[in-house]
């Protein structure tokens, strides 16, 4: 009988021993893939250390507030990316996805411009955790509270 | 004979070691929870479907979100039930352990497919693409291979004898290293998929999808347990037989 729990106990230390190390293995990974497990640059890391001039890199951020403008040919469009600390100028030439708009979030693929321009070859969208119903959108915050408060 | 003696020593956590008396259980749970699960998830979905309202960026592309939240949560809480399982079976060889967990593998690499489907068909108006490698999705693509390679892997010790379990129990358990990643892999790296809408006791999801979302996990999850149990009884059907024909085989040769 004595054997018996010591033998489940021996099997017990060994298992999370093992399970230790693993999680310990994977901790370690995570943490020295931070750099290159990352999707895009923040304009602050673009600010920072920023990758060469030519080479394929992604920016993601926000698209600045009354930075869009789209340029004489029709189909260029220029815009800010920030991310409240860094800021930096981006340059597209074709059709930019349904959600894009100032205010919200995209991740842009291409390279920095000798001037310091990021040109953008496509475009995508980043949506973020917040779901908001279309009736409530217009709505300030104490409005949509009362709504949801009064249809409960 | 270890497994008998164990039998005496914890008569709570072996209570249904004896497959008779776990069977007797499923048998009578497994109808109600496929029925419920069936009525709750149809119910939930067709009001997502129609009734739910439209989302002021996504528009009607947000309704995706009653199967896809629910298949991610169930494709990574089927993993954790198998890693959990094999637990059970490396450290306690409590014989359900491992048919759990086997049975368990299939309606999990469903739920994870189901996942990684429905995200790239939102990923396609939302986004404006149908795949990125970020860490999210890069990281439960990794989960779908590991059920497939699991299930591969559990299949093959099945055949090659009863006391192989002990591989896929180990595969199940380093596997359940990727549930966190994949937890992790929006607040860790920066990712095109956006970070959990819902953290402890808080929602940036307003009401009327929140409800949804609840109702529709609730549904998929009724019917993932009594998928699983289904399974299970048809592994320990399938055991039974197998046993039965190599008795009448040992009887021929005696004979």
């Amino acid at each position: 009988m004595n054997t018996v729990i010591k033998a489940k106990h021996q099997r017990l230390v060994l298992v999370l021993v093992a399970l230790a190390a693993l999680i310990g293995a994977g901790l370690l990974a995570a943490w020295a893939l931070r750099n290159q497990a990352s999707y895009f640059y923040l304009p602050a890391q673009m600010a920072g250390n920023p990758p060469e001039v030519g080479r394929a890199v992604r920016l993601g951020g926000m698209v600045e507030t009354g930075s869009l403008r789209k340029e004489a040919d029709g189909v260029t469009i220029a815009f800010v990316v920030g991310d409240g600390k860094a800021q930096v100028p981006v340059r597209f030439k074709g059709i930019a996805p349904d959600l894009f708009k100032e205010g919200s979030g995209v991740v842009a693929e291409g390279r920095i411009g000798p001037d310091g321009t990021f040109i953008a070859d496509n475009l995508l969208a980043k949506h973020d955790e917040k779901y908001v119903p279309r009736e409530m959108k217009d709505m300030t915050e104490a409005q949509a509270r009362k709504t949801v408060q009064e249809t409960r | 004979m270890p497994k008998g003696a164990d039998h005496r020593l914890t008569p709570f956590m072996h209570g249904y070691a004896n497959p008779a008396r776990f069977l007797r259980l499923a048998r009578t749970l497994t109808a109600p929870l496929l029925v419920a699960g069936i009525v709750i998830a149809t119910l939930a979905l067709a009001w997502g479907l129609f009734d739910a309202p439209a989302e002021q960026l996504q528009g009607d592309s947000v309704r995706i979100l009653f199967i896809h939240v629910p298949a991610a949560w169930l494709g990574m809480g089927a993993w954790t039930g198998i890693a959990v399982a094999s637990l059970t079976e490396l450290v306690w060889r409590h014989p359900l352990a491992g048919i759990a967990a086997r049975a368990i593998a299939l309606p999990g690499a469903v739920f994870a497919a189901l996942c990684l489907i429905t995200g790239s068909l939102w990923g396609r108006p939302a986004w404006g693409t149908w795949w990125v490698w970020d860490g999210r999705l890069t990281s439960m693509l990794v989960l779908l291979f590991l059920y497939l390679a699991y299930i591969a892997l559990a299949d093959a010790a099945t055949r090659d004898g009863n006391d192989q379990s002990r591989i896929p129990a180990i595969f199940g358990l380093v596997g359940a290293v990727n549930i966190p990643i994949i937890h992790y892999s929006v607040l860790w790296w920066n990712s095109l998929h956006q970070p959990p809408s819902i953290t402890m006791g808080k929602s940036a999801m307003a009401a009327p999808f929140l409800l949804g979302l609840l109702a529709a996990t609730i549904g998929f999850s009724l019917i993932f347990g009594g998928v699983v149990l289904a399974r299970m009884r048809a592994i320990l059907a399938n055991q039974q037989a197998e046993a039965r024909l190599r008795r009448r085989a040992m009887e021929a040769v005696d004979a």
